[in-house]
């Protein structure tokens, strides 16, 4: 008999601090995995927790983690080397094809761009996509993951990026994202489709901006986030009603997430 | 057709299965009730008739046989991991037709939700046989009728407990057992109506504004997030998952899962602190709408089978059948729309 809840001894290739608080761990892992998708992470004796899948290549993939908690702390005492322990992946990440021929926008906030990270990286590398735009928010210049990246993105003019505060040394946006909204390229709205990810509050109000801005639900997708213990359908934590966020998301369409009251 | 036996054959009967199998039922704990001079009745392993106790429902259900309080996933040392064995003996247990349809909720969760079968759960579940109880008349809190789990045929053997004790043997597995008592035709009786009156609405008519509405707010002020509802239901499957590490340098420990409960504060809580449904009445309307909406959305099924036991634990005197009752009620006035 299969046991679910048994976990893989990884190993921990790299460790790239991205903020104070915030690191990418590269892992060694060659099954295969889709973004959006998540793995639970654990410490035997620490706890396990889910942790989305920030990146991924041959061999390898990326998790970025945010130190909140205790199993987040015992996580960052680790070094190049070291080993966790993982279990996935799961959830049913973002599909590729779903955005194809489209003008895609997504708009991140946060740590909501770890789980969008490889879609956006998979478009612009490649022309399945008519047009893409990057929307990215984050509380302060500190703040900013993915900071050589980010800002490739910001020079070839595929994303704009703004801070809710700036600093002495900020030169760019400032702002809440909602506000850099209406600067998108919003002509073709029936093949623009949206993909929100960030916290609860932000999704809310940016969510509404674009529903006031006439896109159509079925072209908005939103990632959840969710305590769960066991990632395949029995702890009931992550459970919304009659939907499993472990089973039936992370990623959801808006037609079916505004239905979702906790 | 069945077989009639008496108390003491009954007791034979138990004693011969001891090789074999551990045998539970609703049993009395004299004075462990939560009131002074009080008694609980719970599920304890039986070695004789007078073990059991027949006329007073049990305060917590059976799950805890097959699905325990708290559980240990697997032990740790280093890099060794090893899952813990279980007993040989399979597991009898003495029970009501709810509490085996109660039992047919957990299954589905643990079994056929998601990816793969729990494995945990499956190999206690693989040893477990019913001992159907034959209720007739029910208890004073109970409402399985309004959810059609009066009845099952999910049993084993089931029984007729009174002076003499009549037994119909479905499964092969007992038929060597109770072969040698005398035949008498008897079928097992299931109850027809409940003193309890509860009007379960259809799932179509429950809208979204019902998730909104103004009769959860009454238990945000009665409710005290304790839990007793969770943890005496027969079909609450929930679960955390807990890391116990020992020794100094913490290289030893075990993961474990223990009942976990969406009534309970810190359900929902995530690391960073965000939590979901803070208000008590948002919780009771999470657990109301799972026990007779959406699990059966779902699974096409409802969740509760009206054993009544969360009315009868409540220290808050909150009854779950009222609050189905006012549900159909507001439905029945249009405040759906």
């Amino acid at each position: 008999m299969n046991n679910p809840y048994l976990m893989d001894k990884i190993e921990v290739l790299d460790i790239t601090p991205e903020t104070a608080i915030d690191s990418t761990y590269t892992l060694a892992w060659d099954r295969p995995v889709k973004p959006g998708q998540f793995l639970q992470l654990s410490i035997p004796g620490v706890g396990e927790a889910p942790i989305s899948i920030s990146d991924f290549g041959p061999g390898k993939l990326f998790m970025t983690i945010r130190k909140v908690g205790r199993l987040t702390e015992a996580l960052f005492a680790l070094k190049a080397g070291d080993h966790l322990y993982a279990r996935g992946p799961y959830g049913n990440g973002f599909e590729y094809r779903d955005y194809g021929n489209s003008h895609l926008k997504v708009i991140a906030g946060g740590t909501g761009l770890a789980p969008v990270k490889k879609v956006i990286k998979h478009f612009i590398g490649n022309r399945q996509v008519a047009s893409l735009e990057v929307l990215l928010g984050f509380k302060t210049p500190d703040d900013i993951l993915f900071k050589d990246e980010v800002q490739a993105w910001v020079d070839s003019g595929v994303a704009t990026l703004t801070v809710d505060n700036g600093d002495k040394h900020w030169r760019g946006n400032t702002g809440l994202i909602t506000r850099y909204i209406p600067g998108l390229n919003l002509e073709n709205l029936e093949d623009t489709k949206f993909i929100v990810v960030g916290p609860p509050i932000m999704n809310k109000f940016t969510t509404q901006e674009l529903l006031k801005l006439q896109v159509p639900e079925a072209n908005i997708w939103v990632s959840f986030e969710r305590k769960m213990s066991c990632g395949i359908g029995k702890c009931g934590h992550c459970k919304i009603d009659e939907t499993y966020v472990c089973l039936e998301g992370p990623v959801f369409r808006y037609a079916q997430a505004k239905n979702l009251l906790d | 057709m069945g077989q009639q036996l008496s108390r003491e054959q009954f007791d034979q009967f138990l004693d011969r299965l001891q090789s074999s199998y551990r045998v539970f039922g609703p049993a009395v704990e004299v004075d462990r009730g939560n009131l002074a001079d009080t008694d609980r009745i719970t599920y304890k392993e039986i070695r004789r008739f007078d073990d059991l106790e027949l006329n007073r429902q049990s305060y917590f259900s059976p799950k805890e046989v097959f699905y325990p309080i708290r559980e240990t996933l697997f032990y740790f040392a280093g890099d060794e991991i090893a899952v813990p064995k279980l007993d040989d003996k399979k597991i009898a247990i003495l029970l009501r037709p709810c509490d085996i349809n109660g039992i047919d909720r957990l299954d589905t969760i643990f079994l056929e939700n998601g990816p793969s079968p729990d494995f945990y759960y499956q190999r206690r579940r693989d040893k477990v046989r019913f001992f159907l109880i034959e209720c007739t008349t029910g208890f004073e809190n109970c409402w399985c009728v309004a959810l059609n789990a009066n009845k099952t045929e999910r049993y084993d053997v089931a029984f007729r407990f009174g002076e003499e004790i009549l037994a119909e043997v479905k499964s092969p597995e007992f038929a060597p057992y109770l072969a040698e008592y005398p035949s008498k035709p008897f079928e097992v009786q299931f109850i027809q109506q409940n003193r309890r009156q509860v009007r379960v609405p259809r799932v179509e008519d429950v809208t979204l504004e019902l998730f909104e509405h103004d009769l959860w707010k009454e238990y945000t002020s009665r409710c005290i997030a304790c839990g007793r509802c969770n943890t005496s239901c027969i079909t609450c499957s929930c679960f955390t998952m807990q890391d116990v590490a020992f020794g100094t340098a913490k290289q030893m420990g075990e993961r474990r899962r223990r009942w976990a409960g969406c009534q309970i504060d810190g359900f929902t809580d995530m690391a960073g602190g965000h939590k979901l449904r803070e208000q008590n009445g948002d919780k009771m309307r999470f657990k109301a709408m799972h026990k007779i909406n959406d699990y059966y959305r779902r699974f096409g099924k409802h969740q509760c089978v009206g054993c009544g036991r969360c009315d009868d634990v409540c220290p808050e005197y909150i009854s779950f059948a009222r609050c189905i009752n006012t549900l159909a009620q507001v439905i029945e006035e249009g405040q759906n729309r």
